[in-house]
């Protein structure tokens, strides 16, 4: 059915909203079939909860529903990503408002006869502060001073039904600037919004549409950037995965407002399950004559094919993106000029992120001043972070701009995992920073971290504690930028590979004082000489923890050791005098190099140790093994 | 994975997809991926027969190829076991993992078991950080995998039963 016009798409939403009545209504667990709702059970398909069995579940419920006859009454949905996913799978009950942790298929049983058929809730899948023992079917702490704009509809409605979009203003915006603003207004309205790329670099969304706008040509593109390297982020997978649809209808905006035809999604081929729901959306939204000639009855036609990637990361840089989309290898090009001039082809392009585009049909609908009101002076609106590493609640967060790390990592995060100390958190990837605890308070934004070494990136966010060595971690970005460097420009290529073997040096208890200097310059000669944003950052993983964790390099070069016991070259394992002489662990020793008899203390022959901890492994009494 | 498929049997199923195009040189990328979805991995012969097809020449076709991890020009056995090394799974682990499974499958990272049954390889994130450190068994996640003797219980399902 192609939709005609705006009143065509306002009565399809209005037929549509009884979708989404259940999960809008609110009502008690103990009554059945309240205001004549059918009750609908959400179980996540976000990646964490995929992977931990929530398709199973989902079938399950619909079996047993099914075996009681249940089915008429209660529905399942396997939406997006809840968000937490530490304790997943998840799932959600409307309109009972209630949430389960931790589900198994085991679960399925009870959840059926005690939550919809004795209408009491199952308390043990609740979930429990772990300080306070508190157990919450709703408002979970988790999601206090969270503000979902761009994953306003992941996993709140069925990605695969585009009617469900619909009744949640889905494509409002799109008709809104198709037969209420002209094409400048739209841009005007973007950039008051003040709405900013949040693929990395934070460019104004608004003004690279405007510059897109500027370049006469016969054709424009749009590409959406989904090509999510940073390990460790997850957001635009969830968008994908979650809401399709709100990213092809940015995308259809962009194309009005820019005066282009057609778009590309550039997608990594490791996302099947999202290149899977794009596919269904974008067949969707030809169905309904939301892509192609003459969109909603107006003179505007739009068109949107996927590209895949092929693994690798840099890639995400735009025009590199745009090599890798024409056939060929992704290397980048020298800017300028700047694919808004000269982009794909040759022709004006504007390339967006996933995030970004998610941002935009809200914007659109409430208004510039609504989005400009959240954030910082210079940061508006929102944004995702995968919040990852030695915390307790990992999963995606969607907060205000300006919120301090240590609202993100101690109050949803709910702290450090066993109870540790906190170390570091690192933003940005490969291309970010560590944070020491000093700025926990300070409020991010992108200004904010790029001051303190670090920046926003496309939003990874990971913890980091006391066991964690700041040099091993630098070595591990390390390492994976120079895997990723496309070895275009020297500077890269060769620069990353010294820095590597620099501190893999240092990590064996190798490096000297000498090494720190070396590095440091060799840093800020890879940043004003690399040719993209690759290169350009890829030392700052290095002179952030250079900068606020020298002491654990001077700990390696001077000391010869590691102060959170990582370094395997730098290890030192010890008996004390708590040994009882037990001689497990002589026996386990593969180079036989413990001596001692029966009830006495033994010795390591620290020459030829091999660090391999079998050792501390076997034995059972506490403290008589350490290792420093 | 059809690893041991000569490169002519699927050479007209590839032609078709070829000619379905309306570009084609543009595709290449779409076209490898095709490729090495019906032949497992990217042999010589394939690359040299896709830059006839395409008219372009097989430096390009190569160039491409060797660019880009996705491709491999080197089958790979029965079962692909991935270890997630994303920064979420390295810092709960993954280089231990990543230890342990050369252990038990006798490989080092990049290579095949010599009975062809498993490749172990590495990949950055596939975004299911709550369960680091994970492994991929033929696309299917393992999470948690921090106890070896829960390796080896996954490895086992994927063992012929002997």
């Amino acid at each position: 059915m192609k939709l005609k016009n705006t009143d065509a798409l306002n009565a399809l939403q209005a037929q549509s909203l009884k979708l989404l009545e259940s999960r809008r209504a609110i009502d008690s667990v103990g009554t059945k079939h309240a205001q004549g709702l059918v009750r609908h059970v959400m179980v996540c398909g976000g990646p964490g909860c995929h992977s931990s069995g929530s398709p199973r579940i989902a079938e399950c419920l619909e079996e047993e529903l099914n075996r009681l006859g249940l089915s008429d009454q209660i529905k399942v949905f396997q939406p997006g990503c809840f968000g937490f996913c530490e304790k997943g799978p998840m799932i959600e009950i409307f309109p009972d408002n209630v949430t389960y942790c931790e589900v198994s298929a085991e679960d399925v049983t009870t959840i059926v006869e005690e939550h919809f058929i004795h209408g009491k809730q199952v308390e043990h899948l609740l979930f429990m502060d772990p300080n306070t023992k508190e157990r919450f079917a709703t408002k979970l702490p988790f999601y206090d001073g969270q503000l979902r704009i761009a994953l306003r509809n992941v996993g709140y409605i069925a990605p695969e039904n585009i009617l469900e979009y619909i009744a949640a203003d889905g494509y409002q915006a799109l008709a809104k600037v198709l037969f209420q603003m002209t094409p400048m207004e739209v841009i005007d309205v973007l950039k008051v919004s003040g709405l900013r790329g949040r693929g990395g670099a934070g460019f104004p969304t608004g003004s690279k549409w405007e510059f897109t706008r500027k370049n006469q040509a016969d054709q424009r593109y749009i590409i959406c950037n989904a090509d999510e390297g940073d390990p460790g982020a997850f957001m635009d997978r969830s968008v994908l995965e979650g809401d399709p649809h709100s990213v092809l209808e940015a995308m259809l905006i962009a194309g009005a407002a820019i005066g282009a035809s057609e778009g590309f999604i550039y997608v990594r081929a490791e996302y099947p399950a999202a290149i899977h729901r794009l596919k269904v959306a974008i067949a969707q939204a030809h169905e309904y004559g939301l892509l192609g000639k003459r969109i909603l009855g107006s003179d505007f036609s739009f068109d949107i094919e996927l590209k895949y990637g092929a693994g690798a990361f840099v890639c995400g840089e735009e025009t590199a993106l745009i090599h890798s989309i024409e056939g060929a290898r992704g290397e980048p090009s020298v800017k300028p000029p700047f694919p808004a001039e000269k982009g794909l082809w040759g022709k004006p392009t504007c390339v967006n992120n996933v995030e970004t585009l998610a941002n935009i049909p809200p914007i659109i609908l409430k208004g510039a001043a609504w989005f400009a009101a959240i954030g910082t002076e210079k940061s508006k609106g929102t944004k995702v972070f995968a919040l990852a590493g030695k915390v307790n609640n990992v999963g995606l967060v969607e907060v205000p701009m300006g919120t301090t790390l240590r609202q993100i990592i101690f109050d949803i995060g709910g702290g450090i995992k066993q109870r540790k100390t906190f170390k570091a958190a690192q933003t940005g990837g490969p291309s970010g920073g560590c944070i020491p605890t000093k700025y926990l308070d300070s409020p991010i934004d992108y200004e904010s971290l790029a001051s303190i070494g670090s920046m926003m990136g496309s939003g990874g966010l990971i913890v980091l504690d006391e066991d964690d060595c700041m040099v091993n971690i630098a070595r591990f970005f390390q390492e994976f930028t120079m895997d990723e460097s496309c070895g275009r420009c020297t500077a890269c290529r060769v620069g990353t590979k010294r820095l590597y073997e620099i501190l893999t040096k240092i990590t064996e208890g190798k490096g000297t004082l000498e090494d720190l200097d070396k590095m440091e310059k060799l840093c800020r000669i890879i940043k004003d000489t690399a040719l993209c944003g690759l290169g350009q950052s890829a030392p700052n993983p290095i002179l952030s923890t250079l900068k606020y964790f020298r002491e654990e390099y001077i700990a390696h070069v001077v000391d010869k050791t590691c102060p959170a016991g990582v370094c395997k070259s730098l290890l030192k394992y010890e008996i004390t005098d708590k040994c009882v002489g037990c001689t497990l662990c002589v026996k386990k020793c593969p180079m036989h190099c413990i001596t001692g008899t029966s009830k006495k203390r033994h010795i390591i022959d620290q020459e030829r140790c091999l660090k391999c901890g079998a050792c501390m492994e076997q034995c059972r009494v506490v403290g008589a093994i350490i290792c420093h | 994975m059809c690893d041991t498929a000569s490169p002519n049997q699927f050479v007209q199923k590839l032609d078709d997809y070829i000619d379905s195009l309306t570009h084609k040189k543009e595709n290449l990328i779409g076209v490898l991926h095709y490729a090495q979805e019906i032949y497992g991995y990217l042999p010589d012969n394939v690359q040299w027969h896709i830059a006839q097809k395409l008219d372009i020449p097989s430096a390009t076709v190569y160039g491409v190829v060797s660019f880009y991890s996705f491709f491999t020009m080197i089958p790979r056995g029965e079962h692909v076991v991935n270890v997630c090394t994303g920064t979420a799974c390295f810092v709960r682990g993954a280089e231990k993992l990543k230890e342990e499974l050369e252990n038990q499958l006798k490989i080092k990272a990049g290579e095949t078991s010599p009975d062809n049954l498993f490749t172990l390889e590495t990949l950055r994130c596939v975004g299911a950080c709550g369960l680091a450190p994970v492994m991929i068994v033929d696309g299917k996640v393992h999470g948690r995998m921090h106890k070896p003797q829960d390796i080896n219980e996954v490895l086992a399902k994927y063992r012929p039963e002997s």
